[in-house]
């Protein structure tokens, strides 16, 4: 009897469970769903977004989010803010932690402590400061502003991870090489570098993402279209859109592509970055 | 070796907060080669300006709102899909996936369902006779949808630290559970929940800094409207320096937005180090 009772009430939670799932799973695809069946509906096409454009469906909003929303330009400015960004954040993360985790002193414990400090910063709380600065030092709108404000930003989290892995990490390979005479430089750049590459594939996957993803700063830094990433070039021409929802489900589309086709064959990777930086 | 990085946040993070401090106290207006010490007036102006107090409000209300229906929810996932299979595979797939995309695009996104006209959540409602609801044209109607979208978008980072930290509390503590006696609701309450406050307190730190700093949403969907009714602290600050050209004040929100985000890490921080200490 009991046994059956318990049966019983662990199956109905169990359904209760699924359905729990089921409405939760739907609630976080919908706004994608949406974005993809607006996104190939022609702009006389009146129907519920709800519905898919099936028969009809065009790739005409893609040209106009392409070339009115100047996203050619966007990808390219986003990939290489991106690319410059990330490489920058790993070689001075890398750098900033080696000392950090090998030589442990009072000096090092508070550099350490400071640094990770730095993510307590709002960005915008800085913003008329640094927007002021980055304008008299003529790096207001270019690549080389926002890329070092960008790698400032991230380093914190970089470093963090950095110094966690390398402390891990048995020394005795570097104290053979500095026996044999190298410096610091040469031993980090020789023997540590090359048995980093677990962290630095965590590092880049959470600093590219976060970079191609910013959007706070960006809008203000980057001041003409020429110029802007994928963040800020969305959202500048979704709120010109006003009504034209089919053009803005396809930038937002566009926006969301490299991300998706990224998380598809390194899902792994992100996820264990997550953990990794919730760790701190 | 870690000059270049002190030379970095030296220059773009500690040099203008300091100088953001200085411009507090003057009344800049952003471009202009003069400006005029003021004394406190920018911070005392900020507990009489009532769209200040406004975006202060929502600030709290998105950090503390989002922060706690994140770890609610966030922890029911993870009691879910706890296990392999399949289909948790999944579902964790799919629930984590907003997390990585840009939370322009989600609020981009998400607007489809929110708008009045063709908005789709309206056609729902006609579609049962239920007449249009305008969800964004109240202040209290855009600061609850934000602060639901942002709780969507982050829930499967809360998601994926539960599901670790479940992770590490090994079997036998339930199985030693079990033969006491301790079942279903007792069972969660009396041994998971306790043993996953490290999880409950990286997650929170994570959720409720992300939440007090918000900006991206706020800006693409109601970009602070109505009037002025969503505006967090971030989004007003940017709105004071450009639209108004009051550089002084900004500043002064600034330092104001930065003085609560660190005053609420210090503490949440110090609170960790204490239960790292207790375990």
């Amino acid at each position: 009897m009991t046994s059956q009772r318990i049966a019983r009430t662990s199956s109905a939670l169990t359904s209760t469970k699924w359905v729990f799932l089921a409405i939760v799973v739907v609630v976080q695809l919908t706004p994608f769903y949406l974005a993809v069946t607006t996104a190939f509906k022609s702009i006389t096409d009146r129907s519920s977004l709800w519905i898919p454009p099936i028969g009809d469906a065009t790739l005409d909003n893609f040209r106009t989010a392409m070339t009115e929303g100047h996203l050619v330009w966007a990808i390219e400015n986003g990939l290489v803010v991106t690319i410059i960004g990330t490489l920058l954040t790993c070689v001075v993360g890398a750098m900033a932690a080696y000392p950090l985790a090998r030589r442990t002193s009072k000096l090092n414990s508070v550099v350490g402590l400071a640094m990770l400090g730095m993510l307590m910063v709002p960005p915008l709380s800085i913003l008329v400061p640094l927007y002021t600065m980055l304008a008299r030092v003529g790096l207001l709108n270019t690549f080389g502003g926002i890329i070092l404000v960008l790698t400032t930003l991230q380093l914190p989290l970089a470093i963090f991870l950095f110094t966690q892995f390398m402390r891990g990490l048995p020394n005795s390979l570097e104290e053979a090489a500095s026996i044999d005479g190298a410096g610091l430089f040469t031993t980090f750049v020789l023997v540590v570098l090359p048995s980093l590459k677990p962290v630095i594939a965590t590092v880049t996957i959470l600093t590219a993402t976060n970079v191609w993803n910013e959007f706070a700063l960006s809008s203000y830094i980057l001041t003409t279209p020429e110029m802007r990433t994928l963040a800020p070039a969305a959202a500048s021409f979704f709120s010109a859109q006003g009504n034209n929802f089919g053009a803005a489900a396809a930038a937002a589309l566009v926006g969301l592509l490299p991300i998706l086709i990224a998380y598809l064959f390194l899902q792994k990777y992100f996820v264990k970055g997550a953990l990794a930086g919730a760790e701190k | 070796m870690y000059i270049p990085a002190i030379v970095l946040f030296a220059v773009f993070v500690l040099y203008p907060l300091i100088q953001g401090i200085g411009l507090a106290f003057t009344n800049w207006d952003g471009y202009s080669p003069d400006k005029k010490f003021v004394g406190l007036d920018n911070f005392a102006r900020l507990f009489t300006d009532t769209t200040f107090l406004t975006a202060l409000r929502n600030t709290l209300l998105y950090g503390f709102g989002c922060t706690v229906l994140q770890q609610i929810l966030g922890l029911a996932l993870a009691l879910a899909l706890d296990g392999g299979g399949r289909l948790r595979t999944g579902a964790r797939a799919i629930i984590y996936l907003p997390v990585l995309v840009s939370p322009v695009v989600m609020g981009m996104m998400y607007s489809f369902l929110f708008q009045y006209d063709r908005g789709a959540l309206n056609d729902i409602l006609v579609s049962i006779g239920v007449p249009r609801v305008a969800w964004l044209s109240s202040g209290a109607g855009a600061v609850a949808i934000i602060i639901l979208i942002n709780t969507l978008q982050f829930v499967g980072l809360s998601m994926v630290i539960y599901l670790a930290g479940l992770h590490c509390i090994g079997t036998e503590v339930y199985e030693a559970a079990e033969i006491d006696g301790a079942r279903g609701w007792k069972l969660l309450t009396t041994i998971t929940i306790p043993l996953l406050r490290a999880s409950f307190i990286s997650s929170m730190i994570i959720n409720l800094i992300g939440g007090l700093k918000l900006f991206d949403v706020i800006q693409v969907l109601t970009g602070g409207g109505p009037g002025y009714a969503s505006h967090s602290v971030s989004t007003l600050i940017g709105r004071t320096y450009f639209g108004q050209q009051a550089a002084g004040y900004a500043s002064a929100m600034g330092v104001a937005l930065f003085i609560l985000i660190a005053l609420v890490s210090v503490f949440l921080v110090a609170r960790m180090d204490r239960s790292g200490r207790d375990a």
